[in-house]
């Protein structure tokens, strides 16, 4: 079954909604959607590294995404620069040295347009295991630093004055936010994955009254425009990454309506 | 007095910094298990510090901060929730601590907004969200309450029922009480220790001794209706912009 390439595809899309969603839910409550895009920009140079010392890309990713996190949270301390300046430079000058690489590595094939993009024929077997084993591994890290992190997402002083240890939360989650771009770079490509983090969790917003439900409705939205927009990639021969990140705009878009509606109800 | 193993916090000498100024220095205090510890002073004597230097939030202190308990509930005096966050009262109350439905239901009724519990945490007014923060603290049963004028915007006769259970609550769990309260005469009736803070420690003891310290007599006499805001206190000292403290 798992070598026609669209049900490949729909198994490793699947996989990645599932992880984004509740990720998600706290790059919306955190503000970090600018960070999301420095970590995956920095991707980029991730996977020219991979490609250079024939490496796995997931791994490499990871751990190029991992030190990108790292040297920002230092700069923080050592600079009096504004975060979103620290992070416009870090993102820009990875995606610059990643670009830089790659016009060194001529001797090697790319598809760069599938690397920014997403590309569904690319989707191997081995993709699928670090997928489903990388997804499952930070969910669970997820469910274990969830009181503290999202304790300290409410109100951090709280979350330190009842002894949660909200600094270690948020550094772990600095590290799944690096590991859920390296996982789902293939699929939705390093341009779009922060689209994947935060609209489906933007509609479930919209739409819920309680964190859990959030994260439930932002996994389903999740899930949805992984399938909606598989098919019609598969319909109209278009990139996966734009098409999944399309039918997510869609469903943010019914989810307005909802609330109109709901709104009409109240009155 | 009481032994060693009834301390549940004690600060030795702290104090507190930022950008090369002193909020609040040369701070000794101890609360202990069913004691009720209550700072007093005016705005900017840095109360909300030490008792944010109690409860470990600010980490590069001056002097010491012994802590003996992880069992905390703590009612800010300031609270920013962000509204990006779907949170109703009852996501709030097991927000530290996971909690049975009646543990819920019973903290929520003792400070009287239980038909509140399904309520989105951004529509309540703000008596409202200081009974649900109180609740907060004290359904946990923990062993150490900091509480940070924890009546503010509380109506009047609210007010005295929540400082009467804050009361009951030391009594019946056997935690101890650090208190921040602008109103002295809870301060007076109710509690075991009395700090008056104006940067360091003005004056300490019991509500009996505080009482009789003449610094105190000048602000609990004819400016009794003002109470703290205007109190001024018969220094030999003064403090200087920086927060220095000269000796006259």
């Amino acid at each position: 079954m798992l070598d026609d390439f669209f049900i490949r595809a729909l198994v490793a899309g699947i996989g990645v909604a599932i992880v984004t969603g509740p990720l998600g839910c706290f790059v919306i409550w955190r503000r970090l959607s600018y960070f999301g895009d420095t970590l995956s920009h920095s991707a980029l140079l991730g996977v020219t590294l991979a490609y250079s010392m024939e490496f796995n890309i997931a791994f490499s990713v990871f751990i190029i995404s991992s030190l990108i996190a790292l040297t920002l949270i230092q700069l923080q301390k050592r600079t009096n620069l504004p975060g979103d300046a620290l992070l416009g430079l870090l993102a820009h000058s990875s995606l610059a040295v990643g670009l830089v690489v790659i016009g060194f590595l001529s001797f090697i094939r790319f598809d760069i347009m599938g690397l920014l993009f997403g590309d569904i024929l690319a989707v191997t077997v081995d993709d699928l295991l670090i997928i489903w084993i990388g997804g499952v591994l930070i969910l669970l890290v997820l469910k274990l630093i969830w009181k503290p992190l999202f304790a300290s997402t409410v109100n951090y002083e709280l979350a330190e004055a009842e002894g949660l240890n909200p600094d270690r939360a948020k550094a772990i989650f600095t590290i799944l936010m690096a590991a859920i771009i390296a996982i789902s770079i293939k699929m939705v490509g390093l341009l779009l994955i922060t689209g994947m983090l935060i609209i489906p969790a933007a509609m479930a917003r919209n739409i819920s009254s309680s964190p859990q439900k959030m994260v439930m409705y932002s996994i389903i939205g999740g899930l949805l425009s992984v399938i909606l927009g598989l098919f019609s990639s598969l319909e109209f021969n278009t990139a996966s990454g734009p098409s999944i990140i399309a039918a997510s705009l869609f469903l943010f878009i019914l989810s307005l309506l909802n609330i109109k509606q709901s709104i009409k109800l109240k009155n | 007095m009481s032994s060693n193993q009834n301390i549940l916090v004690k600060l030795n000498e702290a104090g507190f910094s930022l950008n090369n100024k002193w909020l609040v220095r040369g701070v000794s205090l101890q609360v202990e298990k069913g004691k009720i510890v209550t700072l007093i002073g005016p705005n900017g004597s840095g109360k909300s510090t030490t008792a944010k230097i109690a409860l470990g939030i600010y980490k590069k202190i001056d002097g010491s901060v012994e802590k003996y308990t992880n069992k905390v509930g703590y009612v800010p005096q300031k609270i920013t929730i962000d509204w990006t966050l779907p949170l109703r009262v009852n996501d709030f109350m097991v927000l530290t601590e996971s909690l049975n439905k009646e543990t819920i239901d019973e903290a929520l009724s003792l400070t009287g907004v239980i038909h509140l519990k399904d309520k989105n945490l951004g529509d309540l007014s703000g008596g409202e969200f200081q009974r649900v923060l109180l609740a907060r603290a004290i359904s946990k049963k923990p062993e150490l309450l900091v509480l940070d004028e924890p009546v503010q915007g509380v109506d009047f006769t609210g007010e005295i029922a929540l400082y009467e259970l804050i009361k009951k609550i030391s009594d019946e769990l056997n935690c101890g009480i650090l208190l921040i309260s602008h109103d002295l005469h809870t301060v007076m009736s109710a509690t075991d220790h009395v700090v008056c803070l104006n940067g360091h420690v003005c004056c300490s003891g019991s509500p009996i001794d505080v009482a009789k310290n003449n610094e105190y007599k000048a602000l609990f006499g004819e400016q009794a209706s003002q109470i703290l805001s205007r109190y001024e206190h018969r220094h030999d000292h003064v403090h200087t912009s920086e927060g220095e403290i000269k000796k006259n």
